[in-house]
């Protein structure tokens, strides 16, 4: 690893107004646990490193009736994955957490960077996607919130200026007659998935149609995933496994996969059908229990 | 400059430590190569064996993922301050019992990852053992022990009698 001068500010305003000052040369740490790797692999080789893990004033969970869920930024996964809270109102996010490495990583790591860490292996991302999260960023100019979808630019790359960084992710409540779920292919329990899907599906409780999809995919792209192909053949439409195969296969003629040796691009694009096809039927089961 | 030496100050093994480390020195690296603290093993080194995993505010963690200057006014546990004097600890004396040692490289990790755990859930099903220790490889594949080991041991720790 190279060496790098390290700041660890006590505020957020402190944390925004280094970031201005070293002018692009800074890179925040919070957990750690991605970016040491790419540290270490000189991969990234930050001059400045800013330290923001011990800003309490971004690790907490609210929810509200109107405004849904507000997480800090530096909310653990671990915090995340045993809350009652999260539990009864967001359960795909406690599926997810399940399935995110160990519990190691877990404890340290936080959602915030594991956002704007940018993997699009990620599952946070494809989740928020899934669930149409905020995100809340805060620079020298004030503060401004993106769609989770659009954070994403390309490989490790996100949409956060040099003076911005992410505080907050706010989810929607997840609306009524919707049920959403989440699942990814791994050679063991907790590791990256090889691909993933995360599927939001909302249906009609009188004629059983489905009124509202949002389906995205993980490590298909450079960037997570929202298949529209896939969400235009199911909207409409009762689902049953002809419509859900068939959203399948519009989805599949959207992407090109990546090969690497975990998975050949032919093998990724089989795959992730499965994916898709699984968390559609899951996210339509638990959209009718609870309709 | 840039890779001064900065000062840390934290608790280890509860007694507290002062020293100047680089900010790149990973908290794996000050406690084997500064504290002499070896115990703690270098496995990976990329957050995938659980060879280094201590406890950091009581909680398991990789010692080799996390910067030394985070831990700046944490406390950390090793295997060198889990037993209470000469006598072990619960979790230490159901490994050696049981015999859930193998090579021992992994075991220091297994015992901190352990140690985790019972203190949040006193009364751990075999699922939970096997989740908290999921991120603990064994070369030897020594699982099914250090389980039972830990299963024994959450058992003595409510009965009283360790």
């Amino acid at each position: 690893m190279k060496d790098f001068e390290y700041y660890a500010p006590k505020t957020v305003k402190e944390a925004v107004s280094l970031l201005g000052k070293l002018k692009g040369d800074a890179k925040i740490i919070a957990g750690g646990q991605s970016m040491l790797v790419l540290m270490k692999q000189n991969m990234i080789a930050p001059e400045n490193v800013i330290d923001i893990k011990g800003l309490s004033e971004l690790d907490y969970m609210k929810y509200d009736a109107a405004r849904g869920l507000l997480l800090g930024a530096l909310t653990t996964h671990r915090t995340i994955e045993k809350s009652p809270m999260i539990k009864e109102r967001y359960p795909v996010l406690a599926e997810m957490e399940d399935n995110l490495a160990a519990v190691q990583t877990r404890n340290y790591g936080t959602i915030g960077g594991n956002v704007c860490h940018g993997d699009p292996a990620g599952d946070p991302s494809t989740v928020f996607v899934a669930l149409d999260a905020k995100l809340k960023l805060a620079g020298a100019g004030g503060e401004r919130l993106v769609n989770t979808e659009d954070f994403y630019k390309d490989y490790l790359e996100v949409d956060l200026k040099e003076d911005e960084m992410l505080t907050e992710i706010q989810v929607p409540n997840i609306p009524a007659n919707t049920g959403v779920a989440h699942e990814k292919l791994m050679f063991q329990k907790a590791d990256m998935g090889i691909v993933g899907a995360a599927a939001s599906i909302t249906v009609n409780p009188s004629s059983g149609a489905c009124e509202a999809a949002r389906i995205a995919l993980s490590n298909v792209a450079s960037v997570p995933f929202r298949s529209k192909a896939a969400e235009k053949a199911l909207v409409g439409k009762v689902l049953n496994d002809k419509v859900i195969e068939e959203a399948a296969e519009a989805m599949a003629k959207e992407i090109s996969p990546p090969s690497d040796v975990h998975g050949s691009e032919a093998y990724r694009k089989e795959m992730v059908k499965v994916f898709l096809k699984r968390t559609v039927k899951k996210a339509l089961e638990r959209a009718k229990a609870k309709s | 400059m840039k890779g001064e030496p900065k000062d840390l100050k934290f608790t280890v093994n509860g007694k507290a430590v002062e020293l100047k480390v680089k900010p790149k020195a990973l908290l794996l690296d000050v406690l084997r190569n500064d504290l002499k603290l070896t115990g703690t093993r270098t496995g990976c080194e990329v957050s995938a064996c659980g060879a280094c995993t201590v406890n950091l505010d009581g909680k398991a963690v990789r010692a080799c993922s996390i910067l030394a200057l985070q831990a700046n006014g944490h406390e950390v546990v090793t295997i060198e301050g889990v037993a209470d004097g000469d006598k072990l600890h619960p979790i230490q004396q159901a490994m050696v019992d049981h015999g859930a040692i193998e090579c021992g490289f992994c075991t220091s990790g297994m015992v901190l990852s352990a140690r985790a755990l019972l203190a949040e859930n006193p009364n751990p099903t075999i699922e939970d053992i096997k989740k908290a220790i999921q991120g603990n490889l064994c070369a030897d594949s020594g699982y099914t022990k250090y389980i039972e080991a830990i299963k024994i041991a959450a058992g003595k720790m409510q009965g009283g009698k360790a």
